[in-house]
């Protein structure tokens, strides 16, 4: 018996809520690092905002939920805002944070509608789950017990998010490994790194649709949450501990697992340690825990104090 | 949805019920405006949103410790002092970051703003899952819901709307300083770091009250899209704060009415739709800054550069090859289809070269000066007899045979 579950119970039901929401947080996390040096931290909350009507247009136009319809959805809504926002700084000369403010807000609000309006909630669509994404429902029908991990035909049927999510995270794993160098330059010295032919700009787009590409393969199943705290919580907490680049981006992969799994942990078990029944949100808990973890790298980090990178 | 239940609350005629809701929407939208003009100036627009998205815990802990006590844990101003609690701390770590760590305020807000909310969440499935706790519409707080709204609450909400709308009319003066020149304000005695905690308190307090109307999640809207529309209008910080004020009440006022008329939609998203629709209209069409404004000018002012070109280089002999030079001068009869000037057109092209020759003086005399690129007509620039002085040192011009 694990945590009250027969085992074959918990690799059915416990496990792959684990296992979406490590995958989800790590493959947040790496992108985040870097966002986190740029001074775009908020792009991630930006990001989940419009991802919630290009999904719900995306629902409207197919029927369905599944995964590459609401990809493509996030991405044309992604694509949009990036012009609105343009669009707005231009003819309307505002400065960028509040052309970034009412473009987002405005899109998110016509999600909203749009879903109440098409009863998109009849489908498992609705603006909670937008929020905090379906953990819960992450399961794994086919699974009989551990050894169904190296079933190929069981595997095969794991649950789509957990798929999803493990190509993004192997995505960004490459992306790092391979553009490691203009990363790291574009992000701490944008100049130089432009006068030795590293094109920062191009970095940046990537680094901007590698971002988008995790946000909207985790949102489904984790929400948008879970997303914005593991683009910033895991890194900043990271950044305050060192100062070398790929410890940092160390220090925050193991911060994002900390985070989801203590998260996990703690919303299907917390209660019953404290006498009580049932379970509390596991996304809510995850976020939770990773700001838990970065107020107490704020708070004694060894290498909290100096002044924001300009 | 229903049209004619819509023009009804519009007009406050679909019952009293409807009416106090919609009005107390408008009171609230105007000080969401003025508030968040301020906010707007100082681009602390942001951290509000931060500070939206703390207010949950506290909703959710003020609903625990009321039920707790024995009463209804829906009761308003109960659930608001929460929400204004944990708001505060989520601003105060929001301040404290970057102030104390090596954290940019980006991040600051983001993870406060995360963090603050999940734990909200958290709470609110403990509330679920109390006896008697079935979350009680607390998930209308996220984005907004007038239907069913008590006329005790809709009476707390006006109240407090009107308050702060008048406390920010109140405080206009010391704000409008500290936003625009810091530096000044603190010379002439203004205590700036106060006035920053007043802008942010207000700001809190019109979250805080918005939570039923507009929700957590799109208040921050109410602060942005109101103080942005109105900037289009207007140059000046104080009447940036009465239009934002204004077009904040008549986006709530119409986001609510159309609450009424359609039901299960949020209010929040409803109102932030009617914002976003004003302040697309006054993005293309306000006078002066407006996008159809700036581009009639932007073609005026090609069409007088041009037409002096042209004039110019009439009255030297020069070929005109610029298409559009061609059509300034065909346009007002200064040259015919052959491109051979008109009898008025060598006029023109002479009072042109004389006016050229006026502005090289005035600019060689004054060298360095603003205005002098000869734009607009030298009369408008100098008097007739500075004019009389030039002509004495120009002697007589020809025009190119």
């Amino acid at each position: 018996m694990i945590g009250g579950m027969s085992h074959a119970e918990f690799v059915a039901l416990g496990l792959p809520p684990l296992v979406a929401a490590l995958l989800g947080a790590l493959a947040c996390a790496l992108p985040g690092n870097f966002l986190l040096l740029r001074r775009q931290a908020l792009i991630g909350d930006a990001i989940s905002h419009v991802a919630l009507p290009g999904i719900v247009l995306a629902f409207l136009l197919t029927g369905t939920i599944s995964t590459w319809p609401m990809m493509l959805g996030a991405g044309v809504a992604a694509l949009a805002a990036a012009a609105m926002i343009e669009a707005v700084r231009r003819l309307g000369r505002l400065e960028p944070g509040a052309a970034m403010g009412v473009v987002f807000t405005t899109l998110f609000a016509v999600g909203v509608v749009a879903l109440e309006l098409s009863s998109a909630s009849s489908v498992h669509i609705d603006v909670e789950h937008a929020l905090y994404g379906n953990l819960e429902s992450v399961v794994w029908f086919e699974a009989e017990g551990w050894g169904s991990l190296l079933d190929p035909e069981a595997l095969a049927a794991a649950p789509a998010q957990i798929w999803r999510m493990a190509g993004a995270l192997a995505l960004m794993a490459l992306c790092a490994r391979l553009f490691w160098k203009e990363l790291a330059l574009s992000a701490f010295d944008a100049g130089f790194a432009a006068s030795v032919g590293a094109r920062p700009r191009l970095a940046g787009a990537a680094l901007t649709a590698a971002t988008a590409v995790a946000a909207v393969a985790a949102f489904e199943a984790v929400g948008s949450v879970i997303v914005i705290a593991m683009f910033i919580c895991p890194p900043a907490a990271a950044r305050l501990m060192t100062d070398r680049l790929d410890a940092q981006v160390a220090w925050s992969l193991v911060f994002a697992v900390a985070s989801a799994f203590f998260g996990w942990l703690l919303a299907g078990w917390g209660p019953g340690w404290l006498g009580y029944q049932g379970s509390v949100s596991a996304a809510g808990m995850i976020a939770t825990v990773a700001g838990l973890i970065m107020f107490a790298a704020c708070a004694v980090g060894p290498k909290r104090r100096g002044v924001a990178h300009p | 949805m229903d049209v004619a239940l819509f023009l009804g609350a519009l007009a406050l005629s679909a019952g009293w019920n409807t009416a106090l809701v919609t009005v107390g929407a408008a009171l609230l939208g105007a000080a969401a405006g003025a508030a968040g003009a301020f906010l707007f100036l100082r681009r602390r627009a942001l951290a509000a949103d931060a500070a939206a998205h703390a207010t949950l815990p506290g909703v959710a802990l003020a609903f625990i410790a009321m039920v707790w006590m024995g009463g209804d844990g829906r009761w308003l101003p109960g659930l608001m002092l929460g929400s204004a609690a944990s708001a505060a701390l989520g601003l105060w770590a929001v301040e404290a970051i970057p102030r104390r760590t090596r954290l940019g305020e980006d991040a600051a807000i983001g993870g406060v703003l995360a963090s603050f909310f999940g734990f909200g969440v958290v709470l609110l499935t403990v509330i679920q899952a109390m006896p008697g706790g079935r979350q009680a519409g607390l998930d209308g707080f996220l984005l907004g819901a007038t239907a069913g709204m008590l006329q005790a609450e809709a009476l707390t909400i006006a109240s407090m709307g009107a308050a702060l709308a008048l406390a920010t009319f109140a405080l206009r003066r010391p704000m409008t300083l500290a936003s625009f020149d810091p530096g000044y304000a603190a010379a002439v005695g203004v205590n700036v770091r106060a006035v920053d905690l007043a802008i942010l308190a207000l700001a809190l307090a019109v979250t805080v009250t918005g939570l039923k109307v507009v929700g957590l999640i799109l208040i921050v809207a109410l602060l942005i899209i109101p103080p942005a529309a109105a900037r289009f209008w207007t140059e000046r910080v104080d009447l940036t704060a009465l239009g934002a004020a204004l077009i904040g009440a008549v986006s709530a006022w119409i986001g609510a009415a159309l609450s009424a008329a359609i039901p299960g939609a949020p209010t929040g998203a409803l109102v932030v739709l009617s914002a976003a629709a004003l302040f697309t209209v006054s993005m293309l069409m306000a006078p002066k800054r407006g996008a159809l404004a700036e581009a009639l000018a932007r073609r005026r002012l090609s069409r007088r550069v041009h037409r002096r070109q042209g004039l110019l280089a009439l009255a030297r002999g020069e070929a005109i090859h610029d298409r559009d030079s061609l059509r300034a001068l065909r346009g007002e009869g200064l040259i015919g289809r052959d491109g051979a000037p008109t009898m008025a057109g060598r006029a023109a092209a002479a009072a042109a070269l004389r006016d050229e020759a006026r502005w090289a003086l005035a600019r060689a005399d004054a060298p360095g000066a603003p205005g002098m690129e000869g734009l607009r007509p030298i009369a408008e620039a100098f008097t007739p007899d500075e004019i009389a002085a030039f002509d004495a040192r120009l002697g007589a011009l020809r025009l190119a045979p």
